[in-house]
């Protein structure tokens, strides 16, 4: 078996040496450089652009304007906006592109960029944080819920908390700028891109461009981290694709890292209005919560980050919405750790005030309102076993014990404090096949992308495992919309969909090998490369022999992961008789220098219940870098939104803050609960990547009301706030 | 970047020579230059190279017992060097606490002087209104986002911070920067280096055009001496508030202290006040504290940065102590 | 030794790569980085931010991590550059390469080859001796994935391993 074993990673020797390629390292003979130029204002009107001055620079080809644009075809979702840029003179952003310079060199197409003029008759616009309030259309599930009467509930609770967390639009900025490589051959096109869905790439691309999905292909084999800002299809991958076909050159456009600022998404700001109420014995009786938030003019983007109260605790009245500001602004979208990954922060913050309230220890608290079912629904979990989870992250935090360590450290204040994770379980359908060929090598293939999270490590131990091989045996080849349509590298649904999808296709070729050595359906087993009789397999003979005696070159397995009702998308496992979700539960321990503001992280324990680890080497990788991204938002991060100018302040990693290698002195634990989840996937495998980053920021924060006495409620928790 | 000439001075007198020409920039390390160039903030027709100038990358110990950093040293260089760590700890600090390892192989610690604000107004990709990029555009930030803004010497015309690190603690020090010219050189005091907006909001220095820095000199050592950066993020960030201190002890008793504030005026900021009236005190009594916080009357915190106030009392009294030896 | 009168010429110079010597033509807007990544294809070297601001860029110029996105290629003339494909000898991985596949040292790898680049000059130039140290020393390399913890493991593992060799 080799489910289960820390294995290294096989992409190691190619991302140590420099040889992995990412989508701007294809190289590509004859291609332009691109160069976006952008609306300076957030709203108006373009009347005139004048290239001329960019022409003359030498090494400038084009200078391509919304004129020299085709007519898009009519876009939805999977693509990020409806409203595509460059098809007529309104600006909608500040940022949105305008115009694209086309050189032969990069330093002729940025050089050309700043010397295109724009003409522009500005408008009035709405900033973020002065927009039009409004209640959203359900996109992802209705914007309100109701369960008994949690009016009345919280006005009858004996111990009531009404208070409103907040926190700031931010930017994923994975390392990696989004970039796009647009070759086209006769009605064909080839996108060298950096995505976390190439399947999404195509499909729009396509739609935009009025071609068939079939003429589209894209290849994306490593992405350099994505956090959601690569998940849905963003305008300049469709401009990429057109700029080459009116070119009729292959063009290469990689974003700046400014230009990721308002070209791909962005977490939304958001306001959490939590109430809760409690009675003596500190059972919740209500749970209310509103979240509101920006988003763009022309679509509503909502983040449900409301989904933390309706699935967190046991309470027999939960109020949620969901709120709108629609503004002049870039489309926000999904964030590492989205849904959750905010609303905790409001809910676990307002938890743990009103644990204090109550008197009760925070982990006790929680304990009291422990949800044996689904709150929302009722249904039975499909696997949970938080309360393992919560006691063991105790212990190995010295939870039960923090009151007899020493709370000071030279000038620093220490304090304790933990919070409840949880994620939902978004699952999306996929296929994989698994090729066995003559001369024994293995290949599984599906078209999903490796951004890092582990997908190149476990897809082949899944394989491996079925087909009594050593993993390394196993090739995986994905990246490429070409192969079996994987399912997305986002919402933390890979091991599931993906890993179930590969897991059949071995099954299947092991079945199909089995059929060809006249083995009986069902009694197929494979081990150390041979294929023989259960119970019977020292008579087995090798898998190359089965194939070449039966005269056939290679066999092809096929698997799919499906969703109930063939759905192309299931949250939580809606439709089915079990809630799916993960658990966990993250205690840090805080340092707050009081007269100097500073607040450090000395040691972090993450413990979590989240189904079967397939590896516990990348899992905790997962984990480890969740927490520190959770620390990220707890303590440092901000895309400053500049209201009167209608623009994102500082577009680089200068002006905006994500950790450093210092700021993650202290030792990181992680433990996952032994589990098996038959509901979430055949593997019994959930999701994981965004679960570690949920909680953090609230344990954060309740670490420094307990160092301090100060409750901070507004993100990110900076030396402003507490000096 | 819009197209330049590049040429590579071997001679200080042929780097005078380029860089005397209209529309010349020298380049040292070039991590301030190309950023720049990058954003539009200057658009030099002639690229001065000065980077490989012979004799200008050495630290040197003056005859008088102090010492004389060529204006070309990288700033790793300069801090990790023996006698920077031993007498003048300061300016080490400060050093090592600026950007980054990587940066700090590459820029000098003369450029490192001339460095601009970070005001992100200043440093947007696109022009704001901001006198330091047009003259009587508006300063965007003095109504804006101000948080990382002065609160000393500003005026309504530009807010802005220098954010130099070792210029804080080249200011303690009392260096003195050395410079060549086409009409001959001079010595400027490092507390006069730059200048406040009141003068010109667009002006950052007294250099003038095609004058070249070859030398910082250091008088006499300063051994106790240290320095704090405060950040949110712990390395590789500038600082919301710095403080550099200089002491002469008598026995536990201050005979000098000299006191510096980065990052909360247009240039390092000296304590002359507080200074005074340290002399006599113990570091950390109810006196010194006292003396400390008479520096901050009159600091003129902007809508977003009060806390700059109450972060650098605290961090000047921290410093100090450090300073002196104290726990 | 190179020099324009007019902008827009192009400078002749010669840069040695990973051992081999490059005589090119260039113009002066060319940073050492889009060199590398546009003109030689070496593109292990990645781009990030182009300011400076994150160390994707890190390589060795003449013995010492720099970045560069913050070099213009001809101020590497008569230079010697390491980027992270001459680090390696053949087929035989450096120490720190194959701490950082040990210890787990990346995710998506897109900091990795500065990661790599830049720890290889943390030991050398002997600021590995803590945790604490190596974390200030390689703070000048962000990694989103946030593999920190991982990354201080495989430079501790990789300086006590050369060490060890002497
Ligand atoms: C991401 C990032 C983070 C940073 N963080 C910090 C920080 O925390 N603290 C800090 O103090 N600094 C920080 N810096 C700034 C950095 O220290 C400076 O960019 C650097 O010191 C400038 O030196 P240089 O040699 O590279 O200058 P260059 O870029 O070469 O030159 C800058 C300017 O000075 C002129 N010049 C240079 N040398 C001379 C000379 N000898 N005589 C006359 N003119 C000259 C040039 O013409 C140019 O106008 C950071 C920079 C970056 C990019
Ligand atoms: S503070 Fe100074 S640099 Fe910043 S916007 Fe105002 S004038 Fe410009
Ligand atoms: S690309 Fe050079 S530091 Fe970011
Ligand atoms: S491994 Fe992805 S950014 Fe470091």
């Amino acid at each position: 078996m080799s489910i289960g074993e820390p294995l290294p990673r096989p992409d190691g020797r190619d991302k140590v040496t420099g040889r992995a390629r990412y989508a701007a390292d294809q190289e590509v003979a004859g291609l332009l450089h691109a160069a976006l130029v952008g609306a300076p204002t957030p709203s108006g009107t373009v009347t005139a652009i004048d290239g001329r001055e960019a022409l003359a620079t030498a090494g400038v080809a084009r200078v391509l304007t919304a004129a020299d644009m085709p007519r898009f075809g009519p876009v939805a979702p999977p693509s990020a906006v409806s409203k595509l840029p460059m098809q007529d003179g309104t600006i909608r952003h500040e940022g949105q592109p305008v115009a694209i310079v086309l050189a032969e060199t990069l330093e002729a197409a940025e050089c050309g960029a700043g010397l295109v003029r724009l003409t522009i008759e500005p408008a009035p616009f709405r900033p973020q944080g002065g927009g039009e309030v409004a209640v959203p259309p359900g996109i992802y599930g209705p914007v309100t819920f109701t369960k008994g009467d949690p009016d009345a509930a919280f006005l009858a609770a004996e111990h009531q908390h009404i208070a409103e967390y907040r926190q700031p639009s931010r930017h994923h900025n994975p390392m990696e700028p989004s970039a796009t490589i647009a070759v086209w051959e006769g009605e064909n096109l080839t996108l060298y891109d950096s995505v976390q869905h190439g399947y999404s790439v195509q499909a729009i691309v396509a739609a935009a461009l009025n071609i068939r999905p079939e003429r589209v292909r894209v290849i994306s084999p490593h992405t350099g981290g994505g956090f959601g800002a690569k998940g849905f299809v963003w305008p300049h991958e469709i401009l990429t694709a057109a700029a080459a076909r009116v070119a009729r050159r292959p063009v290469k456009l990689a974003l700046s890292r400014a230009q990721m600022y308002a070209n791909v998404g962005f977490q939304p700001n958001m306001v959490h209005r939590m109430a809760l109420g409690a009675g003596r014995n500190g059972r919740l009786t209500a749970i209310k919560h509103e979240v509101e938030h920006v988003t763009a003019l022309s679509d509503d983007f909502v983040e449900m980050a409301t989904a933390a109260s309706r699935g967190t605790y046991a309470s027999p009245a939960i109020f949620t919405a969901q709120k709108v500001e629609r503004a002049n602004v870039n489309m926000p979208t999904a964030m590492r750790a989205p849904w959750e990954g905010p609303g905790l922060w409001g809910l676990e913050s307002a938890i743990d005030e009103l644990a204090h309230a109550v008197g009760q220890d925070p982990l006790d608290f929680r304990l009291a309102n422990y949800a044996e079912t689904d709150p929302a629904t009722g249904k039975p979990w499909s696997s949970k076993k938080l309360r393992e989870a919560y006691e063991e992250g105790a212990r190995l935090f010295g939870w039960r014990e923090r009151a007899g360590r020493p709370k000071r450290d030279g000038p620093w204040t220490l304090g304790f404090g933990m919070a409840t994770c949880s994620m939902g379980a978004f699952r999306f359908p996929s296929q994989a096949q698994v090729r066995i060929k003559a001369d024994g090598s293995v290949t599984v293939e599906t078209g999903c992308h490796d951004i890092g999270t582990g997908t190149l490590t476990i897809f082949p131990q899944i394989a491996a495992d079925v087909l009594g091989l050593p993993p390394d045996k196993v090739e995986l080849i994905m990246g490429d919309t070409r192969l079996p349509q994987g399912g997305p590298t986002y919402g933390s649904s890979s091991t599931m969909g993906v890993g179930a999808s590969v897991l059949r296709a071995a099954e299947n070729a092991r079945e199909l090998l089995g059929r060809l050595a006249n083995l009986p359906a069902g009694e197929v087993v494979m081990k150390d490369g041979r294929i023989g009789r259960r119970g019977g397999l020292g008579a087995g003979v090798p898998i190359g022999d089965a194939l070449r005696t039966a005269g056939v070159g290679e066999v092809v397995g096929k698997g799919r992961f499906t969703l109930p009702g063939d759905a192309p998308f299931n949250a939580d496992g809606e439709g089915t008789p079990h809630t799916i979700r993960t658990f966990g539960a993250v205690f840090i321990e805080v340092g707050v220098d009081c007269e100097l503001g500073l607040l450090r992280l000395r040691r972090a324990v993450g413990s979590y219940s989240a189904g079967r680890v397939i590896n516990p080497r990348t899992a905790r990788a997962q984990m480890t870098g969740g927490i520190i991204w959770g620390w990220g938002m707890a303590a440092m991060e901000a895309s400053p939104y500049e209201k009167k100018l209608g623009r994102w302040l500082s577009k680089n990693l200068a002006g905006v803050a994500i950790p450093v290698n210092a700021d993650i002195a202290g030792d990181i634990q992680i433990h996952f609960v032994d589990e098996f989840d038959p509901h979430a996937s055949p593997l019994g495998a959930k999701g994981i990547g965004e679960l570690g980053a949920t909680g953090v920021a609230a344990a954060v924060a309740s670490a420094v009301f307990d160092a301090t006495g100060k409750r901070i409620r507004e993100l990110p928790i900076t030396p402003g706030k507490l000096v | 970047m819009h197209p330049f000439a590049y040429t590579r001075a071997a001679t200080i007198a042929e780097a005078l020579a380029v860089g005397a020409q209209a529309a010349a920039a020298y380049l040292a390390g070039g991590t301030e230059l190309l950023n720049w160039m990058r954003l539009g903030i200057a658009v030099p027709q002639h690229v001065v190279d000065i980077s490989r100038l012979a004799d200008l990358d050495r630290v040197e110990p003056l005859p008088d017992g102090g010492l004389r950093i060529g204006a070309l040293t990288r700033l790793n260089d300069a801090a990790q060097c023996t006698e920077v760590v031993r007498d003048y700890p300061v300016l080490s600090q400060a050093i090592l606490k600026a950007a980054s390892a990587q940066l700090r192989n590459l820029a000098t610690v003369g450029g490192n002087l001339l460095q601009r604000t970070r005001c992100p107004y200043f440093r947007a990709e696109e022009l704001l209104p901001c006198n330091k990029r047009v003259a009587g555009s508006g300063c965007a930030a003095r109504e804006g986002l101000n948080d990382r803004h002065a609160i000393f010497g500003w005026t309504d015309a530009c807010v802005a911070v220098q954010p130099s690190d070792p210029a804080v603690a080249l200011a303690v020090l009392d260096a003195v920067i050395v410079t060549e010219a086409a009409g001959g050189g001079r010595r400027i005091p490092a507390r006069e280096f730059h200048t406040l907006p009141a003068d010109d909001p667009a002006s950052d220095n007294v250099l003038v055009p095609g004058e070249l820095i070859v030398a910082i000199e250091l008088p006499a050592p300063a051994p106790r001496s240290a320095y704090l950066k405060l950040r949110e993020r712990e390395s590789y960030e500038y600082a919301i508030v710095s403080v550099a201190v200089a002491l002469d002890l008598d026995a536990d008793l201050i005979r000098r202290a000299r006191i510096a504030l980065g990052s909360v005026a247009h240039r390092p900021w000296r304590l002359d006040e507080a200074e005074r009236r340290l002399v006599g005190c113990r570091p950390g009594s109810p006196e010194a504290i006292e003396a400390a916080a008479a520096a901050f009357t009159d600091a003129r915190p902007l809508a977003h940065n009060a806390h700059k106030v109450a972060m650098a009392k605290n961090a000047v009294l921290r410093t100090l102590r450090t300073a002196a030896g104290m726990p | 030794m190179p020099d324009g009168s007019r902008s827009g010429a192009e400078y002749s110079l010669r840069i040695r790569v990973n051992g081999t010597d490059h005589a090119v033509s260039l113009d002066p807007r060319v940073t050492l980085l889009d060199f590398l990544r546009e003109r030689l294809h070496l593109t292990g070297t990645k781009k990030g931010c182009n300011f400076g601001e994150c160390g994707a860029c890190t390589l060795h110029l003449d013995g010492r991590r720099v970045n560069a996105c913050m070099v213009l290629a001809v101020q590497a003339d008569g230079r010697e550059v390491t980027t992270i494909e001459g680090l390696a000898e053949a087929d035989r991985l450096h120490p720190v390469q194959q701490a950082f596949i040990d210890a787990d040292g990346f995710q998506c790898g897109f900091c990795t080859p500065g990661q790599v680049m830049s720890a290889v000059a943390c030991i050398a130039e002997g600021h590995a001796g803590s945790d604490a140290e190596i974390r200030e020393w390689m703070s000048g390399n962000l990694c989103r994935c946030s593999a920190y913890p991982q990354i201080v493991d495989a430079v501790r593992a990789a300086a006590a391993a050369m060490a060890g060799k002497g």
